[in-house]
């Protein structure tokens, strides 16, 4: 029950975007993949959820193979993905972006109820629920994307960049969040950031990546306190 | 006043099937966010299918039947051979357009294989009920049974594709692959399905249009009749002038096309519909460029 990433590549054209990666994330764990701008975070992440074809190297997840699967066969896996840029429809309402996540379980009574424990956790999505999710704020749409990626009632969870272009108070929360859903769901997941401390303040391990390759590995705490990865990625 | 009376059905009559028309190029574009300019070839093809069928059965309702569901099958095979395969491979810069232009292709593709097959052969398809008008205090009217039947017909699409589109798990499948396919494919929907079943919904509605227009007109069915060079142009300007997006749209733009038009051809000229068409598609997108029903916000990031 663990996700296996083992000697990964992706090149983009010439440039070899994700280089020799490998990585082991238990069931239960909330990861943190950090790294500067142009890292291979975001690619990495693609090619797990089968949006990037890749070079070579395999990557499973409960004996699932994830590469060369379609986005929409691995969500009946149980991996949910929630794309960089505040992934909702903006054109539907809070309410048609939640259903859609749980559309291919053909279940609405399931839907709903678990629409109920996302309202539950993100109150701001119900008092909205019936409008554009164009009209909604940053920080709103950011919890709608993570919402309609539970609709999904996922175990493995993959977010790229939450906090992008986010107020600092508003990182926090849903931050917050994050770490409430993945302890109190049992999901694993994988958050890749380039808000390095936020992200590693709520991980359990934190992995390194620069220039496509894994720098470093360790528990959170761990990575937090090394002076090396201080320095370079937590600007102190 | 009788004159005017008559004036409105008929403009009202062709302005439903140019409705429908303008129904099917916006399901297409809802779900593909392809202009479809071959919609009036499947249109054709459709209908020919109906006239075989109605040799076949001598039934017209059972060749309607037939002509949409082939119609529809023919949409989808479309899609799936010449569409998909455009959308997927295609990521150049003329991306967006490269699936548009093909189906111009397509158009005259179609047009020559119903040429060649069909082309001189006389094909007639008889009204299914009258068409002659009712006659009220020993005037006949412009309404007969045929113009009532193709009336309701449309608003039934509409009303139930409308339906179908905003109540419906498919209704919101085929919305958000046509905003978002990516966003989409992550949540778990299979979007080329999906796709595929919005073009699907579109040949069965330009079937209709297809069966209900010939009938209408002199019933004469051939590859370069007027009616199906009208159907295309008048179809399009009909979905543009409501704005694309909408079904409801649609068929207020094909309305007001059918009654201006039967206007024009009443009290001004029989030569100028065309002209007429184009001048309010143009005063149309100068005053409202989103169209009647569209939307102006854009969107963000």
């Amino acid at each position: 029950m663990t996700l296996i990433v083992s000697d990964l590549c992706v090149d983009h054209g010439a440039i070899r975007a994700v280089d020799h990666v490998s990585m082991k994330i238990e069931q239960g764990q909330l990861a943190a993949v950090i790294g500067a701008n142009g890292a291979g975070k975001t690619t990495l992440l693609r090619a797990l959820s089968g949006l990037t074809p890749t070079t070579s190297g395999t990557a499973s997840w409960q004996g699932h193979n994830l590469l060369h699967a379609k986005p929409e066969k691995l969500v009946r896996f149980g991996v949910s993905h929630v794309s960089e840029g505040k992934s909702v429809i903006p054109e539907l309402s809070v309410e048609e972006n939640l259903n859609l996540g749980a559309l291919w379980r053909r279940n609405a009574s399931e839907a709903k109820e678990t629409r109920q424990r996302i309202f539950e956790t993100f109150p701001r999505l119900e008092e909205r629920s019936t409008q554009l999710a164009d009209t909604l704020s940053g920080g709103e749409r950011q919890m709608l994307a993570i919402g309609r990626a539970l609709m999904a009632k996922p175990q493995l969870l993959l977010l790229d960049e939450p906090s992008l272009g986010l107020a600092p108070l508003v990182i926090a929360q849903i931050f917050q969040s994050i770490r409430d859903l993945t302890t109190r769901m049992g999901l694993t997941v994988v958050l890749v950031e380039q808000n390095a401390m936020s992200a590693l303040e709520i991980a359990d391990v934190g992995i390194v990546l620069n220039l496509g390759r894994v720098a470093a590995t360790n528990s959170a705490q761990s990575l937090i306190a090394d002076p090396q990865v201080r320095a370079a990625y937590l600007g102190y | 006043m009788f004159t005017f009376i008559d004036t409105v059905i008929i403009g009202l009559t062709s302005g439903a099937v140019y409705s429908l028309m303008a129904i099917s190029l916006v399901l297409v574009w809802r779900s593909t966010r392809v202009i479809n300019f071959a919609q009036a070839g499947q249109a054709l093809l459709s209908t020919y299918i109906g006239y075989s069928f109605i040799g076949l059965f001598d039934s017209y309702w059972i060749a309607l039947f037939f002509a949409i569901v082939l119609g529809a099958g023919v949409s989808a095979l479309i899609e799936i051979l010449f569409m998909r395969t455009l959308f997927k491979r295609n990521t150049g810069p003329i991306a967006g357009v490269a699936p548009i232009i093909a189906t111009l292709g397509l158009l005259g593709l179609i047009h020559g294989l119903i040429g060649i097959f069909m082309g001189g052969k006389e094909a007639i398809i008889r009204p299914p009920v009258s068409n002659v008008g009712y006659t009220i205090s020993g005037h006949t009217l412009a309404l007969s049974p045929l113009k009532l039947v193709i009336v309701s017909a449309v608003l039934f699409l509409m009303i139930s594709l409308s339906f179908i589109f905003t109540k419906t798990n498919i209704g919101l499948a085929l919305r958000a692959s046509a905003y978002s396919p990516e966003i989409a494919r992550l949540a778990g929907v299979k979007v080329d399905a999906i796709r595929t079943l919005g073009w699907a919904l579109a040949g069965a509605a330009g079937a209709a249009a297809g069966m209900l227009q010939t009938p209408n007109g002199t019933g004469a069915l051939s590859p370069d009749s007027l009616e199906f060079s009208l159907l295309l142009v008048l179809g399009f300007i009909a979905a543009v002038i409501g704005g694309l997006e909408s079904l409801v749209g649609a068929v207020i733009g094909g309305l007001l096309l059918g009654l201006v038009l039967a206007f024009v051809i009443m009290y001004v000229s029989a030569t100028l519909p065309f002209m007429t068409a184009f001048l309010l598609l143009l005063g149309v997108l100068l005053v409202r460029p989103q169209g009647i029903m569209g939307r102006k916000v854009g969107r963000r990031a």
